[in-house]
């Protein structure tokens, strides 16, 4: 997929990434997902990336010449899916482990 | 805040059978599954397995997940948890989990995951439309909550998750307008194949497709002949009537977890992605983090049982659990798992499993 017309074509459907953005993201020299996670938030959507990530690491490998075995991969945080500040806050701790207190 | 001895992530085949051969050696099993039921693929697989008798050959899926479900309920030394997804590892070993809307805190001696896949998408103009599926999500649909998907369906992919879900679907009363795959040749069992073509379905090799056209949801497809470099060929393009696109184009091994842990990854194409280092215990390379299943490699759902029952086996084990029966046991689900990737069918199995091997 070499055309133009691709341009319009959804790659990171939680934050609605095309995939014309993405190539003008790697043009202006944001060649790895890291980065391009950083200031495009790629990938950090709902899905954390499950439905677009080996996408954008093809479209980069395709654009960049670098293969996927040697891309630089963003680290996986945690947690893997939205939780609600409520449920960390009422997260039951051993007595003695509840550092506000300490 | 919890102490457990072993956890299992993941309630699917290999999920099951990890818990399940820990706890006959008498382990103290946790099994921790994201969704509400388990079973995993399994409860969507109506069609009888292929293999051997070890691995239930001949019986359903759905009835394979209800057996081993079955026995691991009747344990005292087994405590089963559904809505109860990992959603993290930290350094100390501790796991998060998001529990019904609740966050807790599991501290597990030894863990296997078996956490399996997530469905590969395809890029495509206009793939964001409804109507645009994974095979998975139309097997979940059709198989477990009996809803008819669509009634005109393209599929892309030809494997046997393509084949199958297709057949599936069309005795549900669901038209295939076609099978495309991108590949020269059709990529599953030609048993499935010729079944469907028998039925006058299609099946169109080196073909893509290029558009889906609708205004709300899909109308209809383009699709495309691809070059010997997979590269659409001008003037080829064709469109095909469907109310719905069937993605059946691979499977990414869900790996975040060995990520988080930093456990070493490598990335080899034949296992689908990057997938986590392991040696022939399944222990991958941090100790006490064991995996099982398409976490490690895409399979088979019967090798991914073997390797639940390897993983599970050796968690067992190295915790003082069955060291009389360990090398019998062990030795067996190493000959089953070579049987299961022997042949042409295991070619591409074997060649990422030894380049895993490799350096």
């Amino acid at each position: 997929m070499s055309n133009k017309e691709y341009d319009n074509t959804i790659i990171c459907r939680c934050e609605d990434i095309t995939r014309g953005e993405l190539h003008r993201w790697i043009d202006q020299g944001v060649t790895n997902l890291e980065e391009l996670k950083r200031l495009s938030r790629a990938t950090m959507g709902p899905c954390q990336g499950r439905t677009c990530r080996q996408l954008i690491l093809q479209e980069i490998a395709a654009r960049t010449g670098v293969p996927i075995s040697e891309a630089i991969i963003p680290s996986y945080r945690q947690p893997l899916r939205g939780v609600t500040l409520g449920a960390i806050a009422d997260m039951k701790l051993d007595e003695e482990e509840k550092p506000h207190e300490k | 805040m919890e102490h457990r001895e072993i956890v299992v992530v993941g309630g699917g085949p290999a999920g099951l059978c990890a818990a399940l051969q820990a706890a006959r050696l008498g382990a103290k099993v946790l099994l921790l599954e994201g969704d509400d039921r388990l079973g995993g693929q399994l409860i969507k697989q109506t069609h009888m397995f292929f293999g051997s008798e070890k691995q239930h050959a001949g019986t359903r899926g759905v009835d394979i997940s209800a057996m081993l479900v079955k026995e691991l309920k009747s344990m005292d030394n087994v405590e089963i948890r559904t809505n109860a997804m990992v959603i993290g590892r930290y350094d100390d070993g501790a796991l998060t989990v998001d529990e019904n809307d609740e966050f807790k805190l599991i501290y597990p001696e030894k863990v296997v995951f078996a956490t399996g896949a997530s469905e590969k998408m395809l890029m495509f103009a206009n793939n964001d439309l409804p109507g645009v599926y994974g095979a998975g999500a139309v097997q979940t649909l059709m198989n477990v909550f009996g809803v008819m998907p669509a009634k005109k369906v393209l599929m892309v992919g030809a494997g046997n998750i393509g084949l199958i879900v297709s057949y599936q679907l069309m005795q549900a009363g669901v038209e295939i307008a076609a099978i495309l795959d991108a590949g020269p040749q059709i990529g599953g069992y030609l048993v499935h194949a010729s079944k469907i073509r028998r039925a006058g379905v299609p099946i169109l090799t080196r073909h893509s497709v290029k558009e889906a056209i609708g205004t709300d949801m899909v109308e209809a497809a383009v699709i495309t002949q691809l070059d010997e470099s997979w590269q659409p060929i001008e003037g080829t393009e064709k469109t095909i009537e469907c109310d719905a696109i069937c993605l059946a184009v691979g499977l990414s091994p869900f790996a975040d977890l060995f990520w988080q842990a930093g456990c070493e990854m490598k990335f080899i194409p034949e296992l689908g992605g990057h997938v986590p280092s392991r040696d022939e215990n399944m222990e991958t390379s941090i100790e006490g983090i064991y995996l099982a299943g398409d976490v490690g490699g895409i399979e088979e759902a019967s090798a991914a049982m073997v390797e639940g029952y390897l993983a599970g086996l050796n968690a067992a084990v190295s915790l003082g659990y069955g060291l009389a029966e360990a090398e019998g046991l062990r030795a067996d689900l190493k000959d089953q798992l070579n049987d299961l990737r022997s042949g042409p069918v295991g070619d591409k199995i074997r060649s990422g499993l030894a380049k895993l091997q490799d350096d």
